[in-house]
């Protein structure tokens, strides 16, 4: 795996006086899978949404496929067309159906025709489950349902990787599951993930790494396998004794 | 009453034209007020600070004083700077513009940042560009936020007009003042007036009502 999608250098992040993010760096390569692990308010979800620049870094730099983005030159609405990212707390857009939700970007974006959009996205709806729903409004989607649309809706731009901000945390947990199989055959696709979550299961299962970020840093970088079951740093291991 | 009805029977084609001249000055500050109104609310939310302080000024000078005072402004000074001639009419036309703007400007505002700001992330996170989060977005869901308070703005904004009859401007004021000064009956011509009001603000309530209803269907 040595193609690599997004690389951050010396990233922080400050709100004010609150540093958040005090130097991530990190490599992501095409088609691993990344889980983000680590306690509230320790940066993960900042880090993840600096990727995209839904928030801009303080310093720092991030690379995607070996272009700076950070830079200023750099059009970054183009750039978020190559990475999808889905949200806690789903964000479908409510003035429109299943369908218009998914073709929008790609017809106003990238020129695509509406037929084709549209069969695209019929095509991605059944593969989440969701086809019968395509001119439903997201009002009368169930929380999972809601999420699913996300993802496709997201996928619908043949994004490069995926963003994943705790997708199942403001989920029923009878519905937590069907998002979770999205995501991981969505995984095993070969897509490029990155995934912030408190699934300490599912990280395990779908991850080839883990990250543990904790007090704005990266405080351990390993497989799934090492970290779940002899965590090197302290702080990671006081972690996990107390989710797991 | 009795004289009321004859007051109508002899001067209504005085009311009507009052009438006219009313809405078309209303329709007009309206659809203009709207415009300017939307382009400070812009102003006021770019990110240029500068921009947002101009804005932010001309809101609160505009929300500050009374709308008769802008009306004189206007009707003074406009000529003046102005290269061309300009009717009384339309010195006070430009000054209830301005001055609504400012009112609906605020209210657009308000509905856009109402908007949850999820939305706008999602909507930035698929690639949009600014222009398609705005319109295709976020105004889609403002819209529905704004419209009741618009709604009540159109109604100031009508009542707003009486003000032009200090100028003789022609409406509904005035044609009050032309029929008081012909025949004296001030009482019975002001309730001709106020009926005529009355009857013109409760429809423009109900056609936003019923405007309001239809956006709902979505959700």
């Amino acid at each position: 795996m040595t193609n690599e999608i997004i690389r951050t250098e010396g990233l922080t992040k400050s709100f004010g006086k609150l540093e958040v993010l005090k130097g991530i760096s990190t490599t992501i390569h095409k088609g691993e899978v990344v889980s983000i692990i680590g306690p509230s308010g320790g940066g993960k979800s900042t880090f993840l949404r600096c990727l995209n620049l839904l928030e801009e870094p303080t310093s720092g730099k991030i690379f995607f496929k070996g272009q700076e983005i950070t830079s200023k030159k750099i059009d970054i609405c183009e750039y978020r067309r190559q990475i999808g990212m889905v949200f806690q707390t789903f964000n479908v857009f409510p003035h429109m159906t299943v369908l218009e939700n998914i073709t929008l970007a790609p017809i106003l974006e990238k020129k695509v025709k509406k037929e084709d959009a549209e069969a695209e996205a019929m095509a991605l709806l059944k593969r989440v489950g969701l086809a019968d729903k395509a001119s439903e409004y997201p009002r009368k989607l169930s929380g999972g349902q809601k999420q699913r649309l996300s993802i496709v809706r997201a996928l619908a731009m043949h994004p490069e990787a995926m963003l994943f901000d705790e997708p199942t945390s403001a989920l029923d947990p009878e519905m937590v599951k069907e998002v979770l199989n999205v995501i991981s055959d969505l995984a095993k696709s070969g897509m490029t993930i990155v995934c912030v979550t408190h699934e300490m299961g599912f990280a395990r299962e779908i991850s080839d790494r883990v990250l543990f970020i904790s007090d704005g840093i990266i405080k351990e970088d390993a497989s799934p396998s090492e970290i779940f079951t002899s965590p090197r740093d302290p702080a990671t291991a006081r972690f996990l004794s107390m989710v797991l | 009453m009795e004289k009321m009805i004859k007051l109508w029977e002899r001067y209504s084609d005085v009311f009507l034209s009052g009438l006219v001249g009313t809405l078309w000055i209303s329709a007009v500050v309206l659809i203009f007020g709207i415009i300017l109104g939307i382009f400070v609310a812009l102003l006021r939310m770019t990110k240029i600070k500068p921009l947002n302080i101009v804005a932010e000024v001309y809101v609160e000078i505009l929300r500050g004083t009374p709308v008769l005072l802008q009306l004189y402004f206007f009707w003074i000074g406009l000529p003046k700077i102005m290269p061309f001639e300009l009717s009384d009419t339309q010195c006070i036309v430009v000054a209830l513009i301005v001055s609504a703007s400012a009112y609906i400007s605020e209210i657009i505002r308000a509905g856009i940042n109402a908007v949850d700001v999820g939305q706008w992330e999602a909507a930035r996170s698929i690639g949009l560009s600014n222009t398609h989060v705005m319109t295709k977005i976020i105004l889609p869901q403002a819209i529905k936020n704004i419209l009741p308070a618009l709604g009540n703005e159109f109604i100031s904004t009508v009542k707003g007009t009486s003000l032009a009859s200090v100028f003789f401007v022609g409406e509904l004021m005035t044609s009050y003042k032309t029929v008081q000064s012909a025949t004296f009956l001030s009482l019975q011509a002001l309730t001709i007036v106020g009926i005529i009001y009355l009857i013109l603000n409760f429809v423009l309530s109900r056609l936003v009502k019923l405007l309001e209803r239809r956006l709902q269907v979505s959700d």
